[in-house]
């Protein structure tokens, strides 16, 4: 009897999560049935999800209207130095803010919070003054700079959790031996930190990767734009939109963050629960 | 706490940038060899639009290879954002597509220049003196108005035939107690005479209340605008208000849609009339159905006739811009009749020139462009777009207030107190 219930409530959990699940994917699953229909179904009063004529002429008129390669290859580079520079940058801190205990690492952790409510209407003017005096307005290095500082206090509060846990004793066991701290860091800390110095870098990928206010606002000409910046070329005024090459462009611009998330989403569940509980 | 800590990041980490990128650019927009450089930022998103765009600004640069006009794209989505910081920053383009909507804030600051002087005679007596006042805001003129957008009703050609009702012209259109009684007889077996799109229904009341003779924004002696409700104003709010709650002959649930959504009921025969703007046009030609017919009427008239409001799109020069006069040169090229006709078509508008609008290729009954040329002499400015404090009343005041009328939540009074007295509460803080 017992495991009766037992079966029909482990049933009744999997319907449950397969529910959840259908409705987290429908918009993607929307995205992508879009992408393969015809104009004509797009206006059709009983749309269905699988199109009856799929075809590909929304992806052909999307790379025809727009120069989606050129745009893909900027948002790689801005994404990938970024997520570079927000590492380097970041795991020190985050070590520091970790094993030295103080006033300052409490403050600055309280920074961490706090900036995040920030909206970014109040920072783009003066980054746009910033950028201009430096001559960085119209490069993908200013966008990058932008980019580091804009996932630098995630990232540290990342790292800081994963930094936490690895324990003290294991570096004061390697010290015991003879190991000088340098030593202490590469042998023993760093390979320990990889897993979660690689969830942040991915972390501050996909927020590059996505981001569109800044690329909008600090990139002028075409050759420069960033894929999110050529998907609103496919939107008009008052919300009227080239829907199907718009689905067809945006389904290629979130396959690469997919992926990653696929990939990291287990580490980076474990990064944010790292720092929340005291060992 | 958080800028200044970006701020150093940010300082720090681009010291190392300028040493790899260097230094370069000049301010007084003329390159190495001293040709003139303007930047060009339009909105233009439709294939054909761009691709019209493009065009025009290859044959400007093939024929005055002293000023090099660069195509830079911006979005309607953003573009007020946009340009704000790229005016704050003093790195505006020099020509800016934009809407007359946007305009007002960014000519009180001083962001754009007044054109007055700058533009020829053959342009300023080209486009009509209502048009121009779109851009007019205090004594100067802040952009050329060249593309606008009346709104149409787009109808199913066989349910109207079928129905036997009169079928309104430009010359006859119907009032709007007949508009009524038509969507009522087009009404039943599972269908609608009309689906309103309301999904931001203030510009929609406001622009085709002006035929009913509603006007609302009153501007005092002093200069100072109130809001006043008279009977012209409740013309329109109440035939839909009507038509949805009384008569039931107008979709409820399209009242939440924008106008792209109410398409596919359009086609699958829901709704025999969608009031629409001109350009939807184009979705209708990509998206109907084969042997699908449909046709293009004028909006209702008023006592005011079919007057109706827009806000048209606009080329404006930047004031921080080294070149106006140049600048203006290339907006003067741009809008030559058959260049504005090209830029029309692009974007399935019409234009405000009145040379352009005489072209014979808009006077074709084809797509109903014969309809919209028709009804262009009756197109005014859209009330209050130059109010101060006018977006804040339409999102925090008019915006609810009218969507929970149209649905039925609150009446006529109640809609009346909510749009005058909040609504004067909002502009009298701008106004002080």
């Amino acid at each position: 009897m017992s495991m009766r219930t037992s079966r029909t409530a482990r049933a009744g959990q999997y319907a449950a999560l397969l529910g959840y699940l259908v409705f987290l994917a429908f918009p993607f699953l929307w995205l992508i049935s879009t992408a393969f229909k015809p104009a004509r179904e797009l206006g059709s009063l009983h749309p269905t999800w699988i199109p009856d004529h799929p075809t590909l002429d929304n992806f052909r008129k999307a790379f025809d209207e727009q120069p989606l390669l050129q745009a893909a290859a900027n948002s790689l580079i801005a994404a990938v130095c970024a997520a570079l520079i927000a590492v380097v940058v970041a795991t020190p801190m985050a070590y520091v803010m970790a094993r030295r205990r103080s006033r300052l690492s409490t403050a600055a952790t309280g920074w961490v919070v706090i900036s995040q409510a920030f909206p970014l209407v109040l920072l783009i003017i003066p980054l746009f003054l910033i950028l201009k005096n430096l001559h960085l307005i119209n490069t993908l290095w200013g966008l990058i700079m932008v980019y580091v500082v804009w996932a630098l206090p995630f990232a540290l509060w990342m790292l800081v959790g994963y930094v936490r846990a690895v324990p003290a004793e294991l570096e004061e066991a390697a010290s015991v031996d003879g190991a000088g701290r340098l030593r202490t860091l590469v042998s023993v800390t760093a390979p320990l930190l990889a897993p979660g110095i690689v969830a942040t870098a991915l972390f501050a990928f996909i927020t590059a990767w996505n981001e569109l206010f800044f690329a909008l606002v600090l990139l002028k000409t075409p050759e420069k734009q960033t894929l999110p910046v050529v998907l609103t070329h496919f939107i008009g005024a008052e919300g009227a939109a080239d829907l199907g090459p718009l689905a067809a462009a945006a389904f290629l611009a979130t396959l690469p963050s997919l992926v990653i998330f696929a990939i990291i989403q287990r580490r980076i569940t474990g990064g944010m629960l790292a720092g929340a509980v005291k060992s | 706490m958080r800028a200044s800590l970006r701020t150093t990041a940010a300082a720090a980490a681009t010291a190392l940038a300028l040493l790899l990128t260097g230094c370069a650019g000049t301010d007084d927009g003329r390159d190495a060899s001293g040709r003139i450089e303007l930047s060009f930022q339009s909105l233009a998103w439709q294939k054909e639009s761009v691709d019209a765009n493009k065009q025009l600004v290859k044959e400007w640069n093939e024929a005055h290879p002293d000023i090099h006009v660069s195509y830079v794209q911006g979005s309607w989505d953003t573009v007020h954002d946009q340009l704000l910081t790229s005016f704050e920053g003093d790195e505006a383009p020099d020509i800016i597509h934009d809407a007359s909507d946007d305009l007002a804030d960014f000519a009180y600051s001083g962001y754009l220049a007044d054109l007055r002087g700058l533009l020829p005679g053959r342009l300023t007596a080209d486009i009509p003196r209502q048009s121009w006042s779109t851009t007019t805001f205090g004594e100067g003129v802040y952009g050329v108005p060249f593309l606008q957008e009346p709104r149409v009703l787009i109808a199913n050609t066989k349910i109207l035939t079928e129905s036997g009702v009169r079928v309104p012209t430009p010359d006859e259109p119907w009032s709007w107690d007949e508009f009524r009684q038509v969507t009522k007889e087009l009404t039943g077996k599972g269908r609608y005479g009309v689906a309103w799109p309301l999904k931001e229904p203030v510009s929609v009341t406001l622009n085709l209340g002006l035929s009913g003779g509603g006007r609302l924004f009153h501007r005092g002696a002093d200069g100072k605008v109130t809001i006043r409700a008279g009977e012209g104003d409740q013309v329109v709010p109440g035939t839909i208000h009507d038509q949805v709650d009384t008569d039931h002959s107008a979709s409820r649930t399209a009242l939440g849609m924008g106008g792209s959504d109410t398409l596919p009921g359009f086609f699958g025969g829901k709704y025999a009339m969608v009031p629409l703007g001109f350009s939807y046009r184009q979705q209708v030609v990509e998206q109907a159905p084969e042997g699908f017919e449909w046709t293009v009427l004028p909006a209702p008239a008023g006592s005011a006739g079919l007057a109706q409001g827009v806000s048209p799109q606009t080329l404006s020069v930047a004031e921080a811009s080294p070149h106006k006069k140049e600048a203006a040169q290339f907006i003067d090229f741009m809008l030559r009749p058959p260049n504005m006709v090209r830029l029309a078509k692009g974007d399935w508008m019409l234009p405000t020139g009145t040379a352009a609008l005489a072209d014979p290729s808009l006077h074709t009954a084809e797509n109903g462009w014969a309809t919209g040329v028709a009804v262009a002499k009756a197109l005014r400015p859209a009330p209050a777009q130059s109010v101060r404090g006018y977006p804040e009343w339409k999102d925090k005041v008019a915006t609810p207030a009218l969507q929970e009328y149209y649905s039925g939540a609150i009446g006529a009074q109640e809609l009346r107190k909510r749009l005058v007295d909040d609504g004067n509460r909002v502009l009298a803080r701008y106004q002080r």
